[in-house]
């Protein structure tokens, strides 16, 4: 189990910049068709905040590799880096 | 003996303080979307492009970005003074600016001031808004008994679609009650009537901060306060210490991004569809909504209960599963039971009625021609076209606007509604447990941070997002009717794979750390 947990976080680091690159490339040519200001501000909004979620997929998926995820913390102590 | 029956009474007394709070907190934010048409006739006149640039900022800027960014600050509040304080804190400040909403000028009164003034009371609603819930589910959770906590917590998830169900229910009844006469009492609410809901909100926050006010801070809280052991940072430690990061990760990830988007597919996009691509009537599309609401809610508290026993996890895995495998036959089915092509039409009493409204100086007029068709099975469908009749009649309108309004058999409207009742039990099996789930990921210090900033990107930009998309899916592929369910169907599927290979089932029997 704790082997294809680190596979998939291959998975999911490419994913980020994956649907990144869709989403900007999507954006440009709706804005290309339809140039208003409405349209613009739209597909602005969707990319400034699906980009730190996409970041935070990839450190997700740099996670899963390292193995972060082979044990979840059995206790609050555990999560506290102190 | 005594003692038991006093802690069920005392965390009844919790779970009612809590989720009254809460349930109005979501009944202020959803009356604004729900009466957003007629707030944008009032505020934002679309033939000023300005003023239609701050209603997509309220729009989206309210709705979506800043519930995170309330999330976090308010959280950082709630983990450095405590729960109480906090979320009195966003239940005074969404009550004031839902109440002000109620009372700014229109427009045509005091210009640009309108915009503005409802923009930024609309922004401090949604940054009230990421602030309570963490703050709710937190605090029943800290007083919850360890083996009732999914039910007790359960609670808080059902004031949210309470909360849709009472804006819905408020402005149906205000809509319908200013006149006698139904259209009058349309044309006056549309004018003036819209501010009541808004204005009925002070009452209703009045009675929660006094009932809130009572609360004494949560238990667990109070003793790490006691012991000097809050944190002092709690923004650092919930985000830059990696091993709460990827419990925020995995909690965003694995859990509340694919509810997110169930949520808002059940409640939200399901209305939307049968308005705006069923072409259901106004009311029709709303009474469906609510009564499959009223049905399914209890279900909340079911399915909350129930992860006591068999845990969290697996619950809201099957809720994900089964909408992602359904979406696409029950929303083709709601297509199919409007669809006029699948009904006999009786002709014979086809109505047509033409209004003809001349324009002045130009010969030309505006020709409204109403077409009522009238099914075998009751349905009446409303064809109205608009436009103009030119005095040269070689000059015809090149795109006459065409608007469809279909009022539906009782048969196929109780079929409507046992769909959506159906896509509001997958919300119920995803969002019954999150709360509890979500509490007993974190740590006392840094819980109300840590939970509540997944929470909101989950819910606010994931599932709140979903309508948007959604649509504009159906503009971009306009062929497919059913394509903007590729979105919830994507986000809830790659969900569910971090959920079933990354989540634990486990319930945490110590939250009180």
């Amino acid at each position: 189990m704790n082997t294809t947990k680190r596979i998939a976080g291959i998975l999911w680091m490419i994913a980020g910049p994956t649907a990144i690159y869709y989403l900007i490339k999507t954006a440009l040519s709706e804005i290309s068709k339809k140039p208003v200001i409405d349209t613009k501000i739209q597909w602005a909004v969707f990319v400034i905040v699906f980009i730190p979620i996409a970041i935070g997929i990839v450190i997700f998926g740099y996670y899963a590799i390292t193995g972060e995820y082979d044990r979840l913390p059995e206790s609050s102590a555990e999560i506290t880096d102190q | 003996m005594n003692q038991p029956t006093n802690e069920v009474q005392g965390i009844r007394r919790i779970i009612a303080a809590s989720s009254v709070g809460t349930l109005i907190e979501w009944y202020d934010f959803y009356i604004f979307g729900s009466l957003a048409t007629v707030i944008a006739t009032q505020f934002f006149p679309k033939t000023n492009p300005t003023a239609a640039l701050l209603s997509t900022f309220a729009t989206f800027a309210a709705g979506f970005i800043v519930r995170p960014f309330g999330a976090l600050v308010f959280g950082r509040l709630g983990d450095l003074i405590g729960r109480k304080y906090t979320f009195l804190l966003t239940l005074i400040i969404m009550g004031s600016s839902t109440f002000a909403i109620g009372l700014v000028p229109g427009y045509e009164t005091i210009g640009f001031a309108a915009p503005i003034l409802v923009l930024v009371l609309r922004l401090l609603q949604g940054l009230a808004l990421g602030g309570e819930y963490g703050g709710a589910a937190t605090y029943v959770a800290e007083h919850a008994p360890p083996k009732r906590r999914g039910f007790f917590t359960s609670w808080i998830q059902t004031t949210a679609t309470l909360g849709l169900f009472l804006s819905l229910g408020i402005i149906l009844i205000t809509r319908h009650s200013l006149d006698i006469d139904r259209a009058k009492s349309i044309a006056k609410f549309n004018d003036w009537g819209w501010r009541i809901p808004f204005l009925v909100s002070i009452f209703l926050v009045v009675i929660s901060v006094y009932i809130r006010l009572k609360m004494k801070e949560s238990p667990m809280y109070a003793k790490l306060k006691i012991e000097g052991k809050t944190s002092s940072n709690p923004l650092k430690e919930s985000f830059t210490h990696r091993s709460n990061l990827k419990m925020v990760l995995l909690a965003l990830f694995g859990a509340t991004m694919g509810q997110g988007v169930v949520w808002y597919t059940g409640q939200f996009y399901a209305q939307s569809f049968i308005e705006n691509i069923c072409k259901v009537d106004f009311e029709q599309s709303r009474t469906i909504l609510i009564w499959a609401i009223l049905f399914a809610t209890p279900f909340f508290v079911f399915f909350g209960g129930w992860s006591d026993r068999v845990g969290r996890k697996w619950i809201m895995m099957i809720g994900m599963l089964l909408a992602i495998i359904t979406y696409r036959p029950l929303f083709g089915q709601l297509l199919s039971i409007a669809d006029v092509n699948n009904k006999i039409e009786l002709p014979e009493q086809k109505q047509i009625n033409t209004t003809i409204n001349p324009f002045a100086h130009t010969g030309n007029s505006l020709r409204i021609v109403s077409t009522k068709h009238f099914f075998s099975d009751g349905m009446v469908m409303t064809e109205t076209k608009t436009d103009t009749a030119y005095a040269d009649l070689s000059k015809t309108t090149i795109k006459p606007d065409i608007k469809l309004s279909k009022l539906i058999s009782k048969n196929d409207y109780w079929m409507m509604v046992a769909i959506v009742f159906l896509m509001i039990i997958y919300v119920t099996m995803v969002y019954g447990p999150i709360a509890a789930f979500l509490v007993e990921m974190f740590p006392t210090k840094i819980r109300y941070t840590s939970m509540s900033l997944p929470y909101h990107i989950g819910n606010g930009i994931f599932g709140g997002l979903t309508p948007f998309i959604a649509l504009l899916l159906t503009t971009i592929y306009s062929t497919d009717k059913l394509v903007g369910l590729f979105y919830p169907m994507i986000v809830a599927g790659v969900c569910l794979l971090i959920g079933v290979l990354y989540l634990r089932n486990k319930i945490d029997s110590d939250v009180n750390d």
